[in-house]
């Protein structure tokens, strides 16, 4: 790190004047957002400037600069809800911007629709894939610009053409499967190479490492760096730093729909620009960067082996999946009052399905669950919940949240039967816990009446929190508890964990981030195939270790 | 900015776009009907003051309005309820027919002579577990194999009403008529026996229980646990499950209650109009209800209104014959289900957009205030 020349981000004029790598020119001295004299806009592949959008009483952004060259793969961070995602669809011509220009590849584009982006060559590939899951891959590349013989399509000339361009940029996948067939990553290159497929010189993926595993990350990076070598731009939204570092040669930071800084990757540090991103320093943050741990007066010593009577006790617990094949098998452990028990792994390990078990959401086929020795095997989720286990689930979309629910509402989600007096909801009641809870968990806007739908991620997220952690629980269990969220909740989040284990209470953490699993459990264990890789005290771990029992090579 | 103008602001901004589309919706159904009523080469103003005159202008017509939408509120009601826990319950149909035979055979099997205090409340639970019964089928149907309520309710209605009628012509029926005998007790007072005024209209004392029904919906809904958890489970049912709430019960129980509130309407017809029920009896009002929630946003309050605003539609039809057909009527509340239904998104987003400008403005001001300040 010492060789890294600092920026300071939290200034504007952020960027060394002499730092040039060979990947990316970063323009001199200037204001962002103010346009710079450089005549040679030919080697822009976008800039955006002073881009205003507004929905409703939320201001996305509000004056945000993005400037990248042709040829570079440009990081684009910031917190939730710091308006990168509205950003890039003003600039993939989903969103008409309110003020501002747009110019790709030279030509003024404000206000450009979908079809203009496309022909243009701005291509996206979204956090969700969209794509048609009973159709084959080259169908599904092709689909909307088929080739056609006669009324009917050509597909032998679409295959052709899929796997020629799979072949020219190195996305390997087979063009003759299902794309419901297909693993995430393997669906996210069908997504990249639909874009391609469109001729899209400018490459805009929207956090796309979210759903993949480490070894697929790897060759999402190397599919990056031959498409950036042959000429194309990327345009990378995402909050890990680690994957900024490793990748990009150019970062913009935005901040509460502001850009607030552009640096050189190479002229920065993982600090700089959680700094930039947050606007303050971050501490914790800096643990979830692989080789950056931090010591604090959290990290206690390991407790010991659960001896006594361990808080949560699965015994020989057996899971289906919801097509009837084996998710879990036969798995057995303990987690004792006071430990986090991390559970790392690739996604899909039967990771989801255990959780689901033990919150009483998926029935078990065998086995037994005991929570501080009483078997809530049978239990409904109502039941789980008042004998002491707290749940914050995988999804906050889909379950941790009803959108549409007030905070107020969503924080008496699951506990809606303690909050009922003789005539039904009992709204003082739930009124004065949304303001006790608001400010214990500083969720932002304070205001209890607003819909869970109008929060930043990290805002959502800490209703979840708020309401599994803000009330008494024995056993939690969290599921990517800081999955998409930005980095000063993460920390909070994180804290409150830690806060949470030394008050005794036992955790089960479920994280697709190998790096937050290193960082917050006492014993860790790789699951793979639905059981247990490896147990092992999370002292003896470090990522190069749980690799291999990740991918099954040492299962 | 204090937390109670905003909170006002708030409720304010909430009743506009509640308000607003429903209105908006009316404007435009306005003005289509202008443009038909000048191809027939009549008048607006002469067809719509003719059209507010046999309506709300007399107490004769007015009543027939509240007659009407007695029935409409209750079909409203049916929907808005199913809708709220995401399910479509397009039964109103068979479910109100179900009901008033129900209503009509209890009324039958009770002794002459029984006091209305007692025979009318019996009725109407009677045509309530019918109504109830018949949305049961879809109801479980769908929360145990996932078989598509709509499908089932649709089907349904066929299947009802052909038993009904068979029922009726091979067992039931008054010789050369289409109904079953007179009621021996149950029957409702009409309005015009305590208001000489109403003479002539069919509006009964019925309609206390379609408004209570309203007032209850909404009770039920907004303030009870029960509500919580069906409003949950229509609008995210993996969330809801995952607060403890059974979907396939709530599923259930949303279908039965919203069948029972379907055939409550059957009661208006039988107890408080015809003493009888009648083949054919309220045609129509089930699927018209479907029409009546969408105008009134599945909301209890807004499909009072919105089933006095079709009924006065409908009577004001036969009002307006004389000038042009009835069936422009039928145009009109064809355009008002379109307009609600394609323009509401529309002017909530105007809103929306207005209130952001507004918003811009003040964020502006207190920017600069600050910076004065500092």
């Amino acid at each position: 790190m010492s060789n890294y020349q600092k920026g300071s981000p939290d200034d504007a004029e952020a960027v060394p004047p002499n730092v040039e790598s060979q990947f990316s020119v970063v323009p001199p001295r200037q204001r962002v957002g103010v346009a710079t004299d450089d005549s040679s806009s030919a080697a822009w592949a976008v800039r955006m400037l002073n881009v205003t959008k507004s929905f409703g009483s939320i201001h996305a952004n509000m004056g945000a600069s993005l400037e990248v060259r042709v040829g570079e793969i440009h990081a684009l961070v910031g917190e939730n809800g710091a308006g990168k995602s509205t950003l890039m669809r003003v600039l993939a011509g989903l969103y008409a911007p309110d003020a501002g220009t747009v110019e790709v590849l030279g030509r003024d584009v404000s206000g450009w629709k979908t079809t203009d982006a496309i022909a243009a060559g701005v291509g996206m590939v979204h956090q969700h894939f969209m794509l048609v899951p009973t159709l084959t891959v080259a169908e599904n590349v092709v689909l909307g610009m088929e080739p056609m013989s006669g009324l009917t399509l050509d597909k032998g000339k679409a295959l052709a053409d899929v796997r020629a361009l799979s072949a020219r940029t190195g996305l390997a996948v087979d063009a003759e499967r299902r794309v419901s067939d297909l693993s995430v990553g393997e669906a996210q290159r069908v997504e990249i190479l639909k874009a391609l497929y469109r001729g899209a010189r400018v490459l805009i993926l929207d956090e796309p490492t979210a759903v993949l595993s480490p070894p697929e990350t790897r060759e999402l990076w190397q599919v990056l760096r031959t498409l950036r070598d042959a000429g194309n731009t990327v345009i990378l939204i995402t909050h890990k730093l680690d994957e900024v570092i490793e990748i990009s040669s150019a970062i913009t930071v935005m901040r509460t729909g502001r850009t607030v800084a552009r640096l050189n990757t190479h002229a920065t540090t993982p600090r700089d620009i959680a700094r930039a991103m947050v606007g303050r320093d971050v501490s914790l943050a800096l643990d979830m960067i692989p080789g950056v741990r931090i010591t604090s007066e959290h990290e206690a010593p390991m407790p010991p082996e659960p001896t006594g009577p361990a808080a949560l006790r699965i015994d020989g617990l057996t899971v289906s999946t919801d097509r009837n094949t084996l998710a879990v098998n036969k798995l057995s452990f303990a987690i004792a009052p006071g430990e986090v028990f991390g559970i790392a792994g690739v996604e899909g390990n039967g990771q989801t399905e255990l959780l689901e078990a033990l919150a009483g959401l998926r029935r078990a086929r065998s086995g037994k669950i005991l929570l501080e020795n009483v078997d809530i095997t049978q239990h409904n989720v109502r039941d789980r919940a008042d004998a002491g286990l707290s749940h914050i689930p995988e999804d906050r979309h889909r379950r941790g949240l009803v959108l549409d629910y007030s905070i107020a509402d969503n924080l008496i989600l699951g506990r809606q039967h303690r909050f009922t007096s003789a005539t039904g909801l009992d709204h003082h009641k739930i009124a004065s816990e949304a303001r006790n809870q608001i400010q214990a968990f500083d969720i932002r806007p304070p205001e209890p009446q607003v819909p869970a739908r109008a929060l930043s991620g990290g805002n959502q997220q800490k209703i979840v929190i708020a309401r599994e952690m803000g009330r008494p629980f024995r056993v939690l269990l969290a599921a990517q508890p800081t999955r998409g969220v930005d980095v000063g909740a993460i920390e909070f989040i994180h804290a409150q964990l830690r806060k949470a284990r030394d008050a005794g209470k036992a955790i089960l953490l479920v994280s697709a981030d190998l790096a937050e699993v290193l960082a917050l459990s006492d014993r860790i264990a790789v699951m793979y195939g639905g059981q247990f890789a490896c147990v092992l005290p999370a002292a003896d771990c470090d990522a190069e270790r749980l690799g291999p029992y990740m991918t099954g090579a040492n299962g | 900015m204090s937390a109670g103008t905003r909170t006002g602001i708030a409720f304010r901004r909430h009743l506009e776009e509640t308000l607003l589309p429903p209105l908006v919706a009316l404007v435009v159904a306005m003005v289509v009907g202008d443009m038909l009523i000048l191809s027939y080469g009549q008048s607006p103003s002469t067809v719509y003051r003719l059209l507010i005159d046999g309506t709300w202008g007399n107490a004769y017509g007015f009543g027939q309005v509240i007659y009407k939408a007695t029935t409409l509120t209750c079909t409203g009601l049916a929907f808005a309820l199913a809708a709220r826990a995401g399910l479509f319950n397009v039964g109103a149909e068979g479910q109100l027919a179900m009901g008033g035979f129900a209503a009509a055979l209890a009324g039958l099997a009770l002794p002459v002579g029984t006091p209305m205090f007692v025979a009318a409340p019996i009725c109407a639970i009677a045509a309530m577990i019918a109504g109830g019964a018949t949305a049961a089928v879809p109801g479980v149907l769908r929360a145990k194999f996932g078989a598509s309520e709509v499908i089932v309710t649709i089907m349904l209605n066929f299947v009802v009403l052909a038993l009904l009628n068979y029922t009726i012509t091979a067992h039931l029926h008054v010789p050369e008529t289409l109904h079953t005998p007179e009621m021996h007790a149950g029957t409702v007072e009409r309005l015009s026996d305590s208001f000489a005024s109403f003479h002539g209209s069919a509006a009964n004392w019925t309609l206390v229980a379609a408004i209570f029904a309203a007032l209850g919906v909404w009770y039920f809904l907004f303030r009870s646990k029960g509500g919580y958890e069906l409003r949950a489970v229509g609008l995210q049912p993996d969330a809801a499950e995952y607060g403890g709430v059974s979907v396939s019960g709530v599923m259930i129980r949303a279908m039965v209650w919203s069948g029972a509130i379907a055939g409550l309407g059957g009661i208006n017809f039988v107890l408080g109009y015809k003493g009888y029920y009648e083949e054919g009896f309220a045609a129509g009002s089930g699927f018209l209800g479907i029409a009546v929630a969408l105008v009134g946003r599945n909301h209890p309050i807004g499909i009072l209104f919105a089933a006095l605003l079709f009924a006065t539609l409908s009577q004001g039809g036969l009002a307006v014959n004389a000038l042009v057909p009835k069936q422009l009527v039928d145009i009109l509340q064809a355009v008002v289900i379109l307009a609600v239904a394609t323009a509401v998104p529309e002017v909530q987003r105007e809103l929306r957009a207005a209130a952001a400008s507004v918003a811009r403005t003040t964020a502006g001001v207190n920017a600069s205030n600050a910076k004065a300040q500092s």
